[in-house]
């Protein structure tokens, strides 16, 4: 299978690539890992006029904690994170990551190309909405901060403007007393989720619940913040009855289809057990546990 | 566009399309059939090559994307026309049937042993879930990575 035509732009300095995006912005994908794109490429769901590899940009690739978040620099590959003890600083994060794709694919696709590219049945974006993320947006006249509602449009669309890239993707750092968790059901390994769960906790000084964070996968049109199940955690004493209440809005609020991964009651049983699951996984962080 | 890139220590010049699959380049521009296309779409990874030491799947990279980096794949494998310790771990221990996912499984070894030389069972499993066989079952190929392992570790210890 081979893509239409495009023009290829290898530039080497992010002024240069911003360059190209402000004067060809709408003709123009950026091309980071491709792991999502070229497919899309070959199978013409996408036909760009013009491909701006931002790979041979220096500093795109730096993973560093500061100012109580995880920052993830543009071309910070999914295998960056698997093997960045730095990850370990927000668990829900470091418990995805493992889970995404394959372990070859995950060596070039990246973190923030995948919340660029909005499959509606990516991981990370699940991981980003539980986890209260927010992205730089950089364009040639500046750039702007954007939190990960805003930021998710619709399935494969964006906030990001045609003269913009996302250059940074931060995630705030769980505290010693936080915890999260992500669970994924695949049919094998470098499917899309049949199910996935994000879940990310924080408690206060009483061991009583600070906030929540719930966000699932591939069981509605988009990945799906759950608020009504996180607010009904906000402020309770964690007990299994307080997580299993959660699950079972989870999997009310989320309207899954029917498919070859499984029944639409099927994966509403497996919301349930996993955002159960998944809180308690995240207590047990937050309380010391291992992660 | 002009591109070089360096194969199993040779450099290759060649003007190429943009949309060339890095794939179509190794095999057709450089005549280096043993990397294979099987699906096509990222999935079998039989078209794993090493790109600077790390896996790749080339079906899904441009050929323009390798500009200035080395890669290796299965015939960079011998060494002074001797078999790898991973080439013969496979022959000795049944390895493969039909032999098209092999080369990648060789690479993905390769490098697998290279970050983590004493990888458990679990972990050379893990290492290959982006690789497909339809033959073995996979049993031996985990068997074939360990021994590669262990020959790796002892020569490099005598």
């Amino acid at each position: 299978m081979y893509p239409s035509k495009f023009d290829y732009l290898a530039p080497e300095t992010l002024e240069e690539a911003l360059t190209v995006l402000a004067e060809r912005g709408d003709e123009v994908k950026i091309l980071a890992g491709g792991q999502s794109l070229i497919p899309m490429m070959k199978l013409r769901l996408a036909e760009p006029s013009a491909l701006l590899d931002v790979n041979r940009i220096p500093g795109l690739d730096t993973l560093s904690r500061s100012n109580g978040a995880l920052h993830f620099g543009s071309l910070v590959r999914h295998n960056d994170v698997v093997k960045s003890e730095t990850a370990n600083a927000n668990h829900t994060v470091a418990s995805a990551a493992p889970w995404i794709a394959d372990p070859i694919v995950r060596n070039l696709g990246t973190v923030a190309g995948s919340l660029a590219h909005h499959d509606p049945e990516g991981d990370w974006a699940s991981v980003m909405l539980a986890c209260g993320a927010e992205l730089v947006l950089t364009s040639s006249t500046g750039e702007r901060v954007v939190g990960i509602d805003d930021f998710l449009v619709d399935m494969f669309t964006t906030s990001c403007q045609p003269n913009e890239m996302v250059t940074e993707v931060r995630v705030p750092a769980h505290s010693a007393s936080g915890g999260g968790n992500y669970q994924k059901l695949e049919r094998k390994v470098g499917d899309y989720a049949t199910v996935g769960v994000a879940t990310s906790l924080e408690l206060d000084e009483t061991g009583n619940i600070a906030s929540a964070g719930i966000a699932l996968t591939s069981v509605y049109a988009h990945n799906l913040k759950v608020t009504e199940a996180e607010q009904s955690l906000i402020g309770q004493t964690p007990s299994d009855d307080l997580f299993a209440e959660a699950g079972r809005i989870a999997s009310q609020a989320c309207s899954p289809a029917s498919d070859s991964r499984g029944s639409a009651t099927y994966k509403r049983h497996i919301v349930h057990v996993f955002t159960t699951r998944g809180l308690a996984k995240s207590l047990e962080i937050a309380q010391g546990g291992q992660s | 566009m002009n591109i070089t890139v360096t194969v199993n220590g040779m450099q290759h010049s060649a003007d190429v399309e943009p949309r060339l699959l890095l794939v179509d380049f190794i095999r057709t521009n450089l005549g280096l059939t043993g990397t294979h296309i099987g699906c096509d779409t990222t999935n079998c990874g039989v078209c794993t090559v090493l790109i600077d030491g790390t896996p790749v799947k080339t079906c899904t990279m441009f050929a323009v994307q390798a500009n200035g980096r080395s890669l290796m794949t299965v015939e960079g494998l011998k060494q002074n026309g001797e078999l790898s310790a991973m080439q013969q771990a496979f022959r000795d221990n049944h390895g493969l049937q039909c032999g098209f996912c092999t080369p990648a499984m060789l690479l993905v070894g390769t490098a697998l042993i290279e970050e983590n030389p004493d990888p458990t069972e679990d972990e050379i499993r893990w290492a290959i879930s982006g690789n497909l066989c339809r033959c073995t079952g996979y049993t031996n190929i985990v068997k074939s990575i360990e021994a590669a392992a262990k020959t790796t570790r002892e020569g490099a210890s005598s």
